[in-house]
């Protein structure tokens, strides 16, 4: 259709901005890992593992996200499971796709105006007070560590809930009747086959949602209230305030570094054993 | 499990009801509600930071579309052509430009062009012809967030017109070519038209993201205030009800489009099957 030039020439572009928007800004990123940081902030050319070695001076950011992403993670499972399974199995198909739409709409509204309806919920003016009124006294929600979880499985539930209903939905109905003609209950024909089989979907959301809430900031910021420190957090403040970029972009690299090892242990795992 | 289903769907609605709920209370405080006023709205259209902050976000939402969309769309027509390890090359960093987190784009951003501006000022300054006048002084601003959101935006892009392309029927540009079409006449008149709704979906999603973008204008915007970062900062500064009302504001935009785009999208699949 078009001359290999004519080709080349529609594809400049996006290499270009793919380069320098993407790859060059990346490589930046790990060469400053390796610098000092200036006398008024900023970065100076060095090579040294410095920066690298004083990572545990972040330690509880490291520690609150290690801890949080995975735990927010698997609640973001438990609640979507059950919906996901319902949508693919028992929903009439005529709804499906209105239901479909609904889950991923929210997703792709502003996370900070949806972060913000919980501090207006968990906030002492809002829920607390309500069960106050219901003789529930001195509840506290918001700056606490559920208020930030509570935010997570609400911002990233939708993530979760689609890879898990592609890989039900592309279940096999006829190994469930199989499972019951050999005289299985519908708890154990979900035990050994519905179950296993979903396990891709649910890797898939998994990895997903684990990934993004590793650079999360805008969760811990407005409803952990600067007690509930993620390593976004800490970036923030990295390069925004005391500009440590040298150290920052040592964080930043150990960051995309717990990346890249979930991706691939996630390849290994899934991607492989479907193949 | 049509009462969770119910749950859930209420888990991810309620929030955004109890935002435009409460843009139209009278009083302060989601405790007390004085009945409907559409007076916060008067406030919002009323102050100048919040309308500047909304004319920039504006600008830099439709430039984003407007350059992820051609450059996305021209990149996709010309990967189709592209084989091999260049192919591979060019999807990685596709995927990496989706998957990466916000933050880490910021970060690298931010570092990159601050370094790149601070060589290239003095040259400019030195080496700019003087009948043009005073030479450009480089800084982070607009363009650098129109930039990485370009970046981000046009491979979703890629990645959206890529499938239409790949679901259309080559019969069509066979049987052009066959009735002497010049290529050119062919792409405008058989190509172009069975893409068109997947570049306008890309367009209207890119516009989204762009507008509700936070964290990546939060480190590349400079001076520049959009509304995402002038509504971040006003919750630094207190919850008030005006936020509920440019809440509700950017949620009815933000709807809108998407809506408008799964529907484009969802045209797509009947359409094929019609062929």
């Amino acid at each position: 259709m078009y001359g290999s030039w004519a080709n080349r020439l529609l594809l400049v572009p996006a290499t270009v901005w793919l380069l320098v928007m993407l790859v060059l800004p990346l490589l930046v990123v790990i060469i400053f890992s390796f610098g000092e940081r200036g006398t008024a902030g900023g970065y100076v050319p060095a090579f040294t593992l410095e920066q690298y070695a004083n990572l545990s001076a972040r330690f509880t950011a490291f520690k609150n996200t290690l801890l949080l992403a995975p735990t927010g993670t698997f609640l973001c499972l438990l609640v979507a499971y059950p919906l996901a399974y319902f949508l693919a199995v028992k929903v009439h198909p005529k709804w499906k796709t209105l239901l479909l739409v609904m889950i991923i709409v929210p997703f792709w509204t502003s996370i900070l105006i949806r972060t913000y309806a919980w501090i207006f919920i968990l906030g002492g003016q809002g829920l607390p007070k309500v069960l106050g009124f219901l003789g529930i006294e001195g509840v506290r929600l918001i700056n606490t560590p559920t208020a930030v979880l509570i935010g997570i499985v609400y911002a990233y539930l939708p993530l979760m809930v689609f890879p898990v209903y592609v890989s039900l939905e592309k279940l096999d109905k006829r190994l469930l009747e199989a499972a019951s003609d050999l005289g299985s209950s519908p708890i154990e024909a979900f035990r050994n086959v519905t179950l296993p089989l979903s396990i891709p979907g649910v890797a898939t959301g998994c990895m997903l949602v684990f990934i993004l809430l590793m650079g999360e900031f805008l969760i811990p910021a407005l409803l952990g209230g600067g007690k509930v420190f993620f390593i976004g957090n800490a970036l923030v403040d990295l390069f925004l305030q005391s500009r440590n970029w040298a150290y920052g972009s040592a964080v930043a690299a150990t960051l995309v570094i717990i990346m890249l090892v979930t991706v691939s242990i996630y390849m290994k795992l899934v991607v492989r054993n479907q193949q | 499990m049509r009462i969770y289903t119910l749950a859930v769907y209420l888990f991810l609605y309620i929030p955004i009801g109890i935002i435009v709920l409460f843009s139209f209370n009278a009083g302060r405080h989601a405790s007390d509600f004085h009945g409907f006023s559409i007076k916060w709205y008067g406030t919002v259209l009323a102050n100048p930071f919040a309308m500047e902050a909304l004319a920039t976000s504006l600008i830099v939402a439709s430039t984003t579309a407007v350059l992820a969309s051609i450059f996305g769309t021209m990149a996709a027509l010309a990967l189709q052509k592209v084989k091999g390890r260049i192919r591979a090359i060019y999807d990685a960093a596709i995927y990496i430009a989706i998957m990466i987190p916000g933050i880490v784009i910021g970060i690298a951003t931010l570092i990159a062009l601050v370094t790149a501006f601070k060589f290239l000022n003095p040259v400019l300054e030195n080496f700019w012809p003087g009948f043009l006048g005073d030479a450009p002084h480089l800084n982070m601003g607009y363009a650098s967030v129109i930039a990485s959101h370009t970046m981000f935006t046009m491979a979703l892009v890629i990645v959206i017109v890529r499938a239409r392309i790949s679901g259309m029927d080559r019969a069509l540009i066979e049987a052009s070519a066959d009735l002497y079409a010049t290529p050119w006449r062919t792409f405008w008149q058989v190509t172009l038209p069975q893409i068109f709704p997947a570049i306008l979906a890309g367009f209207l999603l890119s516009f989204t993201f762009s507008f509700d973008d936070f964290i990546i204008a939060f480190f590349v915007a400079g001076t520049e205030t959009t509304l995402p970062l002038y509504v971040f900062s006003s919750i630094r500064r207190g919850v008030t009800p005006e936020i509920n009302a440019i809440g509700t504001m950017v949620l009815t935009v933000s709807l809108t489009l998407l809506i408008t785009a799964q529907f484009l999208l969802r045209g797509r699949g009947s359409q094929s099957s019609t062929q």
